[in-house]
């Protein structure tokens, strides 16, 4: 008898477990404005990306046209396949002295891995990731791109 | 020529008599049967290609997606995209398979849906053969399809495919008998094998009314063995993509493909239509015993919208329940019919044997 009632209360289980399901995919069926997928190409103007996203390494640059980096070359020798080139350069100081500053920051998208080591070696905080990611071009050689802007200067306190 | 989108006897009619008036009896036959079988394949052709579209949309939408929506307004023209893609991609030979049973395969699935879907009533009149044994040929013929999976199975010479086709066997031969079993319980109150005499018996109320609790009974019963029976999930064992990688299928490429892919939603379309047939009324209108006046507007709707609509909803709900649940395994899927479904649809027909008996039905 008491196989006799579970085999029953089994099959109402089931059922209702069921129903609980299809109760789940009945309401998103029938509210589409639940619809979480984004529409890319027409939504490019609103698109915002998340923060942690990976699109570039950027170099940031102030108001000045200054940035902060040191042409330490840390970035060069933590970048596991070779996508950074520092190209330094030897100045004169005000005082005299030599001193080695940047000259081209070359940074290869068409290598990178987007794994962050430079961003997070940098020992001025002078590297960070951009939000761009529409990277499609014709030419491998639109890739390579120099970090450091033309002109521009490192950033006072920075050493 | 007449023509009356709520009785098509006279149409019917009318395109015998003109052909029979021009030409001998046998040769106007062999023109009628060429008629619907162009008729027919065009309908096929259009339902296949809607229903792989209306899968995409409705899945979609259930999982909180928006689905095909580049090609065309709301992506309606994906599928004919689909379709040119696989008419232009290649037919790979494979050099171990069985060439001759290879390509007979998909061609025995498809056939058998075609002969199933002859049988099926699309409104008054519109019905190609009207066998007094209508159910009985419908369920011999739509488990024909087996075969062809079977065959497609085995001359693939393909270990995945093999045990594709021999789930896809074994699926079919235990789930076949509650789909006959529900059949028969609808049957019983009706009286009659005949499709046509089902779908008149049905004019003072749809047979999942009059029959009452065995009838709504064997109605979910058979839904799921339907479901079943034409191998979709979530009792899409034999084509398992992540066990299998496609199953039975695996193997072919390009239009034949699309032939097993078509046949499949057919098979869907099929079931579903003789569902609606059965337990719905098929093309009859809702009538309510008394009610006169609503009775007069639910006739003003053509008898095709009503079962193209009745179809749709059970269609819809197989879908629904494709994305909602997990596949079960093989021993769950023999012990939900071998425990469940056919002790209780045994008793089902009993039921129904007594309340008929009785008279307790309306």
């Amino acid at each position: 008898m008491k196989d006799f009632f579970n085999y029953f209360s089994e099959i109402f289980k089931g059922v209702a477990s069921l129903f609980r399901g299809m109760r789940v995919t009945g309401y998103y069926f029938f509210h589409p404005g639940q619809i979480v997928t984004q529409q890319y190409p027409e939504n490019r103007k609103t698109l915002v990306m998340l923060d942690r996203f990976k699109g570039e390494v950027i170099m940031p640059h102030n108001e000045n046209n200054e940035h902060k980096c040191t042409g330490c070359g840390i970035c060069e020798l933590n970048c596991p396949n070779g996508s950074i080139e520092i190209i330094s350069k030897q100045i004169l100081t005000d005082e005299g002295k030599k001193k080695r500053i940047i000259d081209q920051h070359i940074y290869h998208l068409d290598m990178c891995t987007f794994c962050s080591l430079c961003v997070k070696t940098c020992p001025s905080d002078a590297l960070a990731w951009g939000q761009e990611f529409e990277h499609a071009v014709y030419d491998r050689s639109k890739l390579t791109k120099v970090l450091n802007q033309a002109g521009s200067q490192l950033m006072k306190g920075v050493e | 020529m007449a023509f009356n989108i709520y009785d098509f006897t006279s149409f019917t009619q009318s395109i015998d008599q003109g052909l029979n008036s021009v030409m001998p009896a046998f040769w106007a036959m062999i023109t009628e049967m060429v008629i619907i079988g162009v008729a027919i394949l065009a309908f096929y052709a259009l339902v296949g290609l809607f229903l792989v579209y209306a899968e995409r949309k409705v899945c979609a939408f259930m999982q909180n997606r928006v689905g095909p929506n580049r090609v065309g307004p709301y992506g309606i023209i994906q599928t004919i995209a689909d379709l040119i893609k696989l008419l232009m991609k290649e037919l790979v030979e494979i050099k171990k398979a069985d060439k001759l049973l290879f390509t007979i395969a998909p061609f025995i699935v498809i056939i058998a849906s075609f002969m199933a879907i002859a049988a099926i009533p699309f409104a008054k009149g519109l019905h190609a053969i009207d066998f007094n044994i209508g159910v009985l040929y419908v369920v011999a013929v739509s488990s024909l399809g087996v075969v062809g999976i079977l065959i497609a199975g085995w001359s693939s010479n393909n270990k995945y495919s093999l045990i594709g086709a021999m789930r896809s066997g074994a699926q079919i031969v235990s789930y076949e008998l509650s789909v006959g079993l529900s059949l028969i319980t609808a049957c019983i109150l009706v009286g009659s094998l005949q499709l046509s005499t089902i779908v008149e018996s049905q004019a003072d109320g749809w047979l999942i009314f009059k029959g009452h609790i065995p009838a709504v009974i064997a109605f979910l019963i058979y839904l799921v063995a339907s479901t079943a029976e034409t191998n979709r999930g979530p009792f899409d064992l034999a084509e398992a993509e992540s066990e299998l990688t496609a199953g039975f299928h695996v193997e072919y490429s390009g239009i034949k493909f699309a032939f097993f892919f078509l046949a499949e939603y057919m098979n869907m379309f099929i079931v579903a239509s003789i569902g609606a047939t059965i337990f719905w009324g098929g093309w009859m209108p809702l009538h309510i015993g008394g009610w006169g006046s609503f009775n007069m507007v639910m006739d003003y709707i053509p008898p095709f919208v009503w079962y193209i609509g009745k179809t749709a909803v059970i269609i819809w709900i197989m879908m629904w329940f494709k994305w909602t649940f997990p596949r079960l395994r093989i021993d769950q899927l023999l012990t939900l019919e071998w425990k469940y479904l056919l002790p209780i649809n045994l008793f089902n027909i009993l039921l129904m044997a007594f309340i008929v008996l009785m008279g307790w039905h309306f």
